[in-house]
């Protein structure tokens, strides 16, 4: 397993822990951990990251998706030794409710979410998204997110707000690029 | 004046409402927020009431000994309910501030009006506000409902589209009890049995061990709980000890009663209402039977709790539907006395009704008590949450009709099989699992308001029209599984059914649907619903039957006496269905939040939809074998339409609540419209490619 990792991104321990080098939400990141170790169990367990949210463990829901590399992983099923040397996104590393993504504001405003638990992994992959195709139709968005499941049936509302969010990224291209 | 029955039952005002030295009026109700945006709406009845700006309130985090009693949040009761109490509470402190401030400054009180929460004498401010008169009004006393509430025309925040309350932190990481991280707090999951009742036999702690070497294993009776420090090794633990335990007693689930129909043969007991039955006439008389199956909450979280025992005090978080029934349940499972208990409330995934929220906390207690000191977190796994919280029970629905020689029907006959629609509240999973575990008795019988015999399996079960004779006839079912309640109750599937059955009625007697409702339909507002739906979906273009795409509707009066509400559905149907658009009309009363409106109303027809189509809880080996998305679908993205809502009279009466009406007429509208794209009726749910086919076969 260790094999795969890049030299000198991951230093030898004793008993399977490595310290694993990584980008995460656009700064340097290092974490003591065994490279199997899930990383959803890690950005929450030790990064203190609570974005990702845990919701089947198998890949079939959504809930935990984060970026790697700007492409929409699922952090349940995802070993942490693979996103050595790369770049992770969470919900965290999109905006903050002083800095927020133009997502984020347009979910918001269009109050797409009722419990909520869903969006975080809706939002990474709608970031994702738009920074692939700055204008999705309602098919594309809904084909982008058709991995994600939501129970409260707010599917309509985020369709919309991925619309408006990517309008208003295309008006003003230079507030935010492609995420991390 | 007699007081709305949640402020009777807390009648201290300071428990609702208070005024803090920061400037805010902190606002307290028990009803608890899961996304549905109930502390929203119940704020701006308050802003309203004690005129007060929406953003200088305060809503108390609900915890016991922090929120009045309100019991469960449960059947869309919130605004009816909750809200009345909450507003006369807020107009009483109003009433009791203002004649304060009349005295200070020697007028009549009639002669004051409050605005931003400052005393206005001939609109002029006066230097008094709600505030500046805190220290001299005690607000511990009894509310007696002597103070008016608004009328809807003075109403200002009432209508308001305001922002939800919880969302903000829901889109930026944490924000749900999940998140939570308390200082020395251990990981446990629970080794389940794999039924109700089963013994645990044997347990190799040592294969346990060799997983996680320092786990802590607590083994009392059949309850075992995996403890370790991280949530990563206890469920490593956890699966190690599932291949190490054995058991006794395990239950053997037939998969046929994953049919609806397969409870006919199960032990029931009988109840009959309405109508005495009618005797032999020449009466023209059509039935249908329609089936549902049992439904899993599918909450996209799965359940997840917090307990800790220090010192003789138990105290639990969880995001479960009432923090005071959860301290009845903890107390009465636990032996501790209520007052030892301290119940906090957080943010969960949406529950729907009663899913597994409230098993983990008492996981959780449990474990706490037989491991004194550090907080214990114990997180179900999804399979835990598809297999072991309670799920919508299955239902039979068995419709007669006779009609006159105008085809108009008169005699209308509903014949249910369900189980209890509530029946396993007020009980947790684990408890079969401990020592002298007796099986609790039958609830005691609840009553309608009317004094009649009160059953989920009864909502909506007569169709909202003006029918001469109606009757019920229900068997209540010994579950064969864990079932308790699931929005709506048997509302949304007994409108399925009986809403279906009125399209067909309409067709046997060469009836458009439309107009045959109409005709039955005098309340004038039920009218509008059903007149203004059919122009939202254009109703006149309406085509042949059988071309594969279809249009239908339907129409309920939530549980006869809450909202009207009209819905339409177009299909396209070759293997399967596929929704083309969704419309809704309805009339909720006054409104309170109309946006917030408008998402629930959304909500519940995207949810029913997905029950309609795709749903369906199977049994098998010692339980539930579905336990995975793979093996319950929900619907996805693209599959969902789009879909229009409109509100209509919104400032009418009073407010309704709006959480699970909309689920009965969604469903029958596309049971409608896939029988007009097929020229063939689907019966039982969901309506699956296999259906299609059967169907299609089995059409003249």
């Amino acid at each position: 397993m260790r094999a795969r990792l890049p030299v000198g991104l991951a230093d030898l321990s004793i008993g399977g822990v490595s310290q694993l080098h990584f980008t995460l939400n656009g700064a340097p990141a290092q974490v003591d951990a065994d490279e199997t170790e899930l990383l959803l169990d890690v950005l929450r367990g030790k990064l203190e990251l609570y974005g990702a949210r845990f919701g089947c463990g198998a890949g079939q829901c959504g809930t935990c998706a984060v970026l790697l590399d700007g492409v929409p992983v699922m952090a349940c099923s995802t070993e942490v030794g693979a996103v050595a040397g790369r770049a992770v996104t969470t919900v965290e590393g999109l905006g903050t409710p002083e800095a927020p993504h133009p997502l984020q504001t347009a979910f918001l405003e269009l109050q797409a979410g009722q419990c909520g638990y869903c969006l975080s992994g809706l939002l990474v992959a709608s970031a994702a998204l738009i920074a692939r195709n700055p204008d999705p139709g309602r098919a594309e968005i809904a084909q982008a997110l058709d991995g994600h499941l939501c129970r409260c049936g707010v599917h309509n509302r985020v369709i919309d707000a991925v619309t408006l969010a990517a309008r208003r990224m295309r008006a003003q291209p230079e507030q935010e690029g492609a995420p991390a | 004046m007699s007081l709305p029955a949640m402020l009777a039952a807390n009648p201290r005002l300071d428990r609702w409402v208070g005024f803090e030295p920061d400037g805010r009026a902190r606002i307290a109700f028990g009803r608890m927020e899961y996304g549905q945006g109930i502390a929203t709406a119940l704020a701006q009845l308050a802003a309203d009431e004690l005129d007060v700006p929406f953003a200088r309130l305060r809503v108390v985090a609900a915890a016991t000994g922090d929120v009045p009693d309100e019991g469960l949040t449960v059947g869309s009761m919130s605004l009816e309910v909750g809200g009345p109490a909450l507003r006369a509470a807020c107009a009483e402190v109003r009433a009791i501030f203002t004649a304060v401030a009349a005295e200070r400054l020697g007028c009549p009180a009639g002669d004051l009006d409050v605005r931003d929460g400052g005393f206005l004498r001939a609109g002029r401010a006066t230097g008094l506000d709600y505030w500046t008169l805190a220290g001299e009004v005690d607000l511990a006393r009894e509310a007696t409902g002597e103070a008016p509430v608004k009328t809807a025309d003075r109403l200002r925040q009432v209508g308001e589209s305001e922002p939800r309350l919880d969302l903000p932190a829901k889109v930026f990481g944490a924000a749900f009890l999940h998140d939570l991280v308390l200082p020395g707090m251990r990981h446990a999951r629970v080794l389940r049995q794999p039924s109700p009742g089963a013994r645990l036999a044997g347990l190799d702690e040592a294969a346990v061990r060799r997983a996680v070497p320092d786990v802590d294993i607590l083994v009392d009776h059949s309850f075992v709980a995996l403890i370790c420090e991280t949530e990563a090794d206890a469920a490593k633990a956890h699966a190690a000890a599932e291949a190490a335990a054995r058991w006794d007693g395990v239950r053997v689930m037939d998969p046929a009663l994953s049919e609806p129909d397969a409870l006919k043969g199960l032990p029931h007991e009988d109840f009959e209402a309405g109508a005495p039955r009618a005797g032999p006439s020449n009466r023209r008389r059509i039935t249908a039977r329609y089936g549902k199956p049992f439904i899993s909450h599918g909450s996209l979280g799965p359940s997840m709790g917090l307990a800790q025992f220090e010192g003789g005090k138990l105290t639990i978080w969880t995001h479960n539907q009432g923090v005071y029934p959860m301290r009845g349940l903890a107390a009465r499972i636990t032996g501790l006395a209520p007052e030892a208990i301290e119940v906090i409330h957080g943010q969960g995934p949406g529950c729907y009704g009663h899913n597994g929220a409230d098993d983990p906390p008492i996981d959780a207690a449990l474990i706490a008590i037989r491991r004194p000191g550090r907080p214990i977190r114990v997180q179900w796994r999804r399979e835990d949450e598809f297999g072991f919280a309670p799920v919508g029970t299955a239902m039979r629905m068995e419709l007669a009709a006779e009609l006159d020689p105008s085809g108009r029907l008169v005699d209308y006959t509903a014949e249910i099989w369900n189980t209890p629609h509530t029946g396993a509240r007020g009980s947790a999973v684990a408890e079969s699992a401990l020592s002298g575990y007796v099986a609790p008795g039958k609830p005691p019988q609840r009553l309608m308001p009317d004094g009649s015999r009160f059953s989920g399996g009864l909502l909506n079960a007569t169709p909202s029209y003006d029918i001469a004779a109606t009757r019920t006839l229900e068997h209540v079912i010994e579950t064969p599984i864990r079932s308790s309640s699931l929005r709506s109750l048997g509302g949304a599937p007994n409108t399925f059914a009986g809403e279906s059955f009125i399209d067909e009625i309409a067709e046997a007697v060469g009836a458009e649907p439309l107009a045959y409702r109409l005709a039955m339909l005098s309340e004038p507002r039920a009218r509008a619903v059903l007149t203004r739906l059919a122009e939202m979906c254009d109703w006149p273009r309406r085509w042949e039957a059988g071309t594969g795409r279809g249009l239908g509707l339907a129409y309920d009066r939530h549980r006869g006496r809450g909202a009207m509400v009209a819905c339409a559905a177009e299909v396209e149907v070759e293997a399967e269905v596929r929704l083309v658009k969704l419309w809704c009309a309805c009339d909720g009363g006054l409104i309170v939040n109309p946006d917030g409106a408008k998402n629930q109303l959304e909500g519940g027809m995207v949810m029913a939809a997905s029950w309609t189509l795709k749903e369906q809880v199977q049994l098998g080996g010692a339980g539930i074998t579905s336990t995975t998305w793979d093996d319950y679908p929900i619907l996805r993205f693209s599959e969902v339409p789009p879909i229009e809502v409109e509100l209509l009279n919104t400032r009418e009466g009073r407010p309704m609540g709006l959480g699970e009406v909309s689920q009965g007429p969604v469903m029958a509208a596309i049971g409608n419209a896939v029988a007009h794209a097929l020229a063939a009726r689907i019966r039982d749910l969901p309506m699956t490619r296999e259906r299609v086919a059967a169907a299609l076969l089995a059409a003249p």
